[in-house]
């Protein structure tokens, strides 16, 4: 495309060629009052992507207001890269989660890949040490061949990127259900470790200062991506927009090193990755947070093809690229550093203080708009709610109570389904271990990095059920953030803070913002209640295929922090005779659960109910008990309730099993999902400290050396099954299901 | 004693943080542009993907002009350990005989692994026992260690063979996981010992073999002295 082909103005105006770029007429409107003319294509464009949803958050900014980011933890909330709480030491977490969810569904291998390359950049442009990454996939189910395709290239695509980098693979989650069929989620979560004292922000200071552009070259790859993510994919599973973005891991291992290195020189003023909306968002974000301008001559922007026009250049986003603002005169020393690296770093602009953002190309000004109203002034829409019918449906529905009848078969078949079944054929391909930090890695209630040089360790986790959020989302909601919280308890850490990857389908529909709305204030509620602000987020919306939504899928990334190595507790059980206890009453709450999916292959009634104030007693409780020195092993109740979370705790343990005896409805208290109950051991010594620390504990049995998992409620036997056998169909499931042909 | 570690771009620290830690004396890290390696008493290729591992694993990184200087060490008798991507290099440069090939079911694989010592009479493993078992974690995609039947025979004539997996992951030849090359001071092996330093992580069965190469040369500084 050459430039002399675009439209003008007049005939974007007429043509009304702005809405294939995503603009509505009001927009476009509002544009022309701010530039006081027509804008041309190129500043079409650009305010295109600038007001998209992937950067604006027009649409989910009303409800984001909702998030409460304050507490003594928070050194950085929402706003810049990434967010930052505490560690102590002097020392910050630096984390956020992010979704590449439109370029997975066309390009798996590459929209993954990159997913985590974006999210590492954010990081590492705070200026922290990327240490891990987390990752949350969903997909449809997992005997259809397109699926067996996106969950195989999305695995591959996380590890060929993710390895290379260094930066261990340390956890997540990977849930299967219908609705993600034609729409998978891929969102993966960065964490960095920052001195405080390093920490950089994107901001574009002092006049005549000079913009240098780092990286890799600007190619037509990416073109408009964060509009393409902005709108629902058609029916073919195709979008607008150009070719997918291809990532290069090895340009970003030495983008990581280098800008760890240049954030030490007097020389930078400011930092900021070229994500989406590339070259446009970051550099008018880094002037307008400054209330500066910026002035860049796209001839010296390093191209990777021939006759790129402006549009291409600003629209583009090609990966591993950094946007740097260093002093006045100081260049060349930035330009050595790089140059160590193989890197090119090159000036392409000043910053400037009439608050205009000025692009010249070919000599001519191609784009001379005002920066704040570009990077801060996107429309902000409040949507229109409605309760779907479903849900008072749902909620007159008497209550759900399976019929089973061979509770051991049950368990089995539980263990299978993919949402619960191990998922090491995946995890195995990342290397979970690089930085030789990993304490406790993949398949895990949360993951554990030891913080070198110091008695302390710092939990990660990746939480949402949002079967329950599709049921009830504010009480789905409240339930995503308290099950992560209780993730990172049960690994023996003090929950911090969380990061919100907001994953829904097209907010236009009135059902869907009334998810939205709903489910934002149960996280909301919840990370108020348990002291777990909302530091940093994401927001991916339009995920529908021919009309179809996801369901509700909000995920939290969920920090914490162990105030010693010794606190490090994991779900397996651990020696013979130690006695296994359930902290919290159990009720018949099968809405939503793996059970009914099992059964009825569809989820209806009601989602678990949840009480925050119980909730936040337990997690305090438990955490006491186990700083305290009395628990052996803890794991969190979830999919697949007690039965499961009992096998889980012997797989993989020294020929160990468990004799457990309970009393009451055995469906119930072996399949419920109730909330707020984890499974914990204690030695046998240990167990009246235990029970005077944690309230509603009770002695359900304990560990024996026999291998196996042995059941009796009142007088029967209900299971009684060696692990071997249950540890076979746990970890046979998926590989096997990969394998088969339909 | 003075110890080095090689840095190629895309190779990671994890070798050289954690030698800083287990070794004594200086430990340094030398970036691929220098080329000064006389006065180390062992060398180290770290792992990780120098060049991105776009070529063939390693092939890049022998063409720089360290990798002659590196030859010139291994020539001169100096203790060299290549890990993962650095054993990789050593057999790219012909420091070690042999070739690495993508793992026989393709994926990349991250676990811990069970090794066997089979030879003991090294600088790099006189602190283990023969044949013991040792846990050590393997995180490669291209680990699968591949020799034609001559020199095969010549390494387990020479005993260059120094540890075979228990379970083979990736389809090397004989189980191959590392080896010495004839004059017994090159070492290469594709399982990572720096990652088998703590019990905390799981594993401190990594820590005889750089225990092995201080004492080695604890035994040379008293005969030279």
């Amino acid at each position: 495309m050459s430039q002399k082909l675009e439209p003008t103005p007049e005939v974007i105006e007429e043509e009304q060629i702005y809405r294939e770029m995503g603009l509505t007429d009001d927009e476009y409107q509002s544009i022309v009052k701010i530039i006081g003319r027509k804008p041309n294509y190129t500043e079409t464009g650009i305010f295109s992507v600038m007001w998209s949803e992937h950067c604006s958050y027009k649409t989910s900014k009303p409800l984001l207001r909702k998030f409460s980011s304050e507490g003594p933890q928070v050194i950085q909330g929402p706003g810049e890269g990434a967010g930052i709480v505490d560690i102590g030491d002097g020392q910050g977490l630096v984390f956020k989660i992010e979704s590449h969810n439109s370029p997975s569904a066309i390009e798996p291998y590459q929209g993954a890949a990159t997913g985590v390359g974006g999210i590492m950049r954010d990081i590492f442009s705070m200026g922290a040490k990327p240490i891990a990454a987390l990752n949350s996939l969903r997909f449809g189910r997992l005997d259809i061949e397109r699926t067996k395709y996106l969950f195989k290239e999305v695995a591959r695509g996380i590890a060929g990127y993710g390895n290379r980098l260094g930066v261990p693979t340390v956890g997540g989650e990977i849930q299967f259900d219908d609705c993600y069929e034609g729409n998978p989620l891929v969102n993966a979560m960065g964490v960095g470790l920052i001195e405080q004292k390093d920490i950089q922000k994107g901001i574009a200071t002092g006049v005549g200062n000079t913009v240098i552009y780092v990286g890799a070259e600007t190619g037509r790859d990416g073109i408009h991506g964060a509009t393409f993510s902005s709108v629902e994919l058609a029916e073919d599973g195709t979008g607008q927009g150009s070719d997918i973005q291809a990532g290069d891991p090895f340009v970003e291992k030495l983008l990581i090193d280098a800008c760890l290195e240049v954030i030490h020189s007097d020389a930078l003023i400011g930092m900021q990755d070229m994500g989406a909306a590339g070259l446009t968002s970051s550099a008018s974000e880094m002037a307008s947070k400054a209330g500066m301008g910026m002035e860049l001559n796209l001839n010296l922007v390093p191209q990777r093809e021939a006759n790129m026009t402006a549009y291409e250049m600003m629209l583009s986003e090609s990966q591993e690229r950094m946007l740097l603002v260093v002093k006045q005169g100081h260049e060349q020393e930035i330009y050595d550093l790089f140059e160590k690296y193989d890197l090119k770093a090159v000036a392409i602009g000043k910053v400037t203080d009439d608050q205009q953002f000025r692009l010249v190309h070919n000599g001519e000004i191609v784009c001379d708009i005002p920066v704040d109203p570009l990077a801060e002034d996107a429309p902000v829409y409040y949507k229109e709610a409605k309760e779907p019918e479903y849900y008072q449906e749902f909620q007159a529905l008497p209550n759900y109570y399976p019929e089973v009848t061979d509770y051991e078969r049950t368990l089995i078949e539980l263990l299978q389904q993919p949402t619960i079944a191990s998922k090491e054929s995946v995890y195995q391909q990342f290397d979970s271990m690089a930085q030789v930090n990993t304490v406790v890695g993949p398949g895990s209630d949360a993951a554990v990095l030891r913080i070198r040089g110091f008695d302390k360790a710092i939990a990660l986790t990746t939480d949402c059920n949002s079967r329950y959020i599709y049921l009830d989302p504010e009480v789905g909601g409240q339930i995503a953030v308290a099950e992560a919280a209780r993730n990172i308890v049960a690994s023996g850490a003090k929950p911090l803070a969380l990061t919100d990857g907001l994953n829904f389908g097209n907010p236009d529909k009135p059902e869907t913002y009334w998810a939205m709305e709903k489910s934002v204030a149960g996280m909301a509620k919840a990370s108020v209640a348990l002291n777990t602000p909302v530091v940093s987020g994401n927001v991916s919306l339009y995920n529908e295929k021919a009309g179809t939504p996801i369901f509700p899928t909000p995920i939290v990334g969920m920090v914490g922090l162990h105030r010693s190595l010794t606190d490090i507790t994991t779900l397996s059980f651990k020696q013979a005779e130690d006695v296994i206890l359930l902290i919290g009453k159990t009720k018949a709450e099968f809405g939503g659960s793996e059970l009914q999916n099992l059964l009825e292959a569809n989820y209806f009634g009601k989602a678990p109910s949840i009480d925050l104030a119980i909730e936040k007693q337990r997690q305090e409780q438990l955490l006491t008990a186990i700083q305290s020195g009395f628990v052996r092993s803890a794991h969190d109740l979830s999919e697949g309730g007690l039965a499961v979370a009992l096998a889980e705790s012997l797989f993989g343990t020294d020929q160990l099993g468990a004799d457990v005896k309970l009393v009451g409805d055995v469906t119930t208290l072996l399949f419920s999902e109730t909330q707020s109950r984890y499974l914990v051991t204690v030695a046998p010594d240990q167990v009246e400290a235990f029970l005077q620390t944690v309230a509603e504990a009770t002695i359900i049995g304990h560990v024996t050396n026999r291998e196996k998992l042995e059941i009796t409620v009142g007088e029967n036997t209900v299971i009684n099954q060696s692990i071997a056998q249950l540890e076979k169909a746990w970890k046979g499931a998926i590989p096997c299901l990969l394998n088969s042909k339909v | 004693m003075k110890s080095a570690v090689i840095v190629f771009p895309g190779s990671t620290d994890d070798l050289y943080e954690i030698a800083s830690e287990v070794l004594p004396g200086d430990v340094d890290r030398i970036w691929y542009k220098e080329s000064n390696l006389a006065d180390y008493d062992l060398i180290m290729l770290s792992g990780g993907f120098s060049y991105g591992d776009y070529l063939r694993a390693g092939a890049l990184a022998v063409r720089t002009p360290i990798i002659n200087v590196l030859k010139e060490r291994a020539d001169a008798g100096q203790l060299i350990l290549g890990v993962g991507n650095g054993f990789q290099i050593l057999l790219e440069a012909g420091l070690l005989p042999g070739a690495m090939l993508q793992n026989k079911d393709l994926d990349f694989v991250c676990k811990n692994s069970n090794l066997i010592v089979r030879n003991n009479r090294t600088p790099f493993t006189e602190k283990y026992a023969e044949n013991e078992v040792v846990s050590i974690p393997i995180a490669h995609g291209t680990g699968r260690y591949y020799c034609d039947q001559q020199t095969l025979e010549q390494l387990k004539a020479n005993q260059q063979i120094i540890f075979t997996y228990q379970d083979n992951p990736n389809g090397s030849v004989e189980n191959i996981a590392g080896m010495i090359n004839q004059s017994g001071n090159v070492l290469g092996m594709m399982p990572h010992p720096e990652r088998a330093t703590s019990a905390l992580l799981g594993s401190e069965d990594g820590l005889k073999l750089f225990q092995s190469i201080i004492e080695n040369w604890r035994g040379n500084h008293v005969t030279e002295a």
